[in-house]
């Protein structure tokens, strides 16, 4: 390879994206539909031994577990809720990266649309009686 | 009074700060099990299966290429010959040679092992790592959870109260 190509194909190679982090080819489902909801969904669900990634990006041994457990599930036939369903009875909230809408997490949806409602209404009267 | 009410979002800001530093605080390994008060999950494995559990027992997920679950196995020794306490261990993502290999070195603690080689039952009991310690009650409901090695505090505190003992 001369060398200008040789940097060209450096380049590109540093620009590709990174191969598909953690999931390997012989975890794939067969049907490609079931496939694509078994990865929107893993993208949602944490890796609960690393925190914050998903067990779609996670090379963690339990994410495999996780990802594994999960096309069963979509196999077996159930609904995307009864696959998260499924997780979460074991794992928790926990293992949803989006909290969930409930009353224990009330306050934390919207305590800042609150505290936004008493800036604004303080900041209103605050200028009104200025004026 | 009305003349102090100005400090009244500093006040507000100061507790939800003195609130959310407290959680900084926090292990972010101990996430709650939500089996807690739920009957033992669904599992089949080699050696162990829901229907054996009989409460109130322990299940132990341990392996043996696990450090802590050594340092945690005299006291699992210590429950099972000196308290009678039934105790049920999950070799998890362990070959049932290795396992037995353990359990022939240290001493063998359980009524019955299962082996989960696949870590399949592990999902079922949503196990973060090893060791894990389940409490089952008398009616074979899920009592406590226990992440990590175990210790004499935790056992004493934890873990025989939720026995009933």
């Amino acid at each position: 390879m001369t060398r200008p190509a040789a940097i060209l194909a450096l380049l590109l190679a540093l620009l590709s994206a990174p191969a598909q982090a953690a999931l390997d080819a012989s975890e794939m489902l067969a049907d490609p539909a079931l496939e694509a909801r078994a990865r929107a969904l893993a993208k949602g669900l944490r890796c609960v031994v690393c925190q914050n990634q998903s067990i779609d990006d996670s090379g963690a041994d339990l994410a495999r577990d996780l990802r594994r457990s999960l096309r069963a599930r979509l196999l077996a036939g159930d609904s995307d809720e009864e696959a998260i369903g499924y997780l979460t009875e074991r794992y928790g909230d926990y293992v949803l990266l989006e909290p969930p809408l409930k009353p224990a997490t009330w306050a934390l949806w919207f305590a800042p649309v609150g505290f936004a409602a008493v800036a604004l209404a303080l900041a209103l009267r605050y200028f009104r009686r200025r004026e | 009074m009305r003349r102090l009410l100005f400090l009244a979002p500093l006040a507000v800001f100061a507790a939800l700060a003195a609130w959310l530093y407290v959680g900084l605080g926090g292990d972010p390994a101990r996430i709650p099990s939500p089996l807690v008060g739920r009957p033992a999950p669904a599992f089949a494995v080699d050696g162990l299966a829901t229907a054996d559990l009989e409460g109130p027992a322990l299940v132990n997920i341990f392996a043996s290429w696990c450090v802590p679950c050594r340092a945690e196995h005299p006291l699992l020794t210590h429950l099972a010959e000196e308290q009678g306490v039934a105790i049920y261990g999950i070799a998890y993502k362990d070959r049932p040679e290795a396992a037995n290999a353990f359990l022939a070195e240290l001493g063998n603690p359980y009524r019955k092992v299962g082996y989960d080689e696949d870590g399949g039952a592990g999902v079922e009991w949503g196990v973060t790592g090893v060791p894990e310690t389940f409490v089952l009650d008398a009616g074979g409901m899920v009592a406590f959870k226990h992440t990590g090695p175990l210790t004499p505090d935790a056992v004493r505190r934890d873990l025989l109260p939720a026995l009933g003992r």
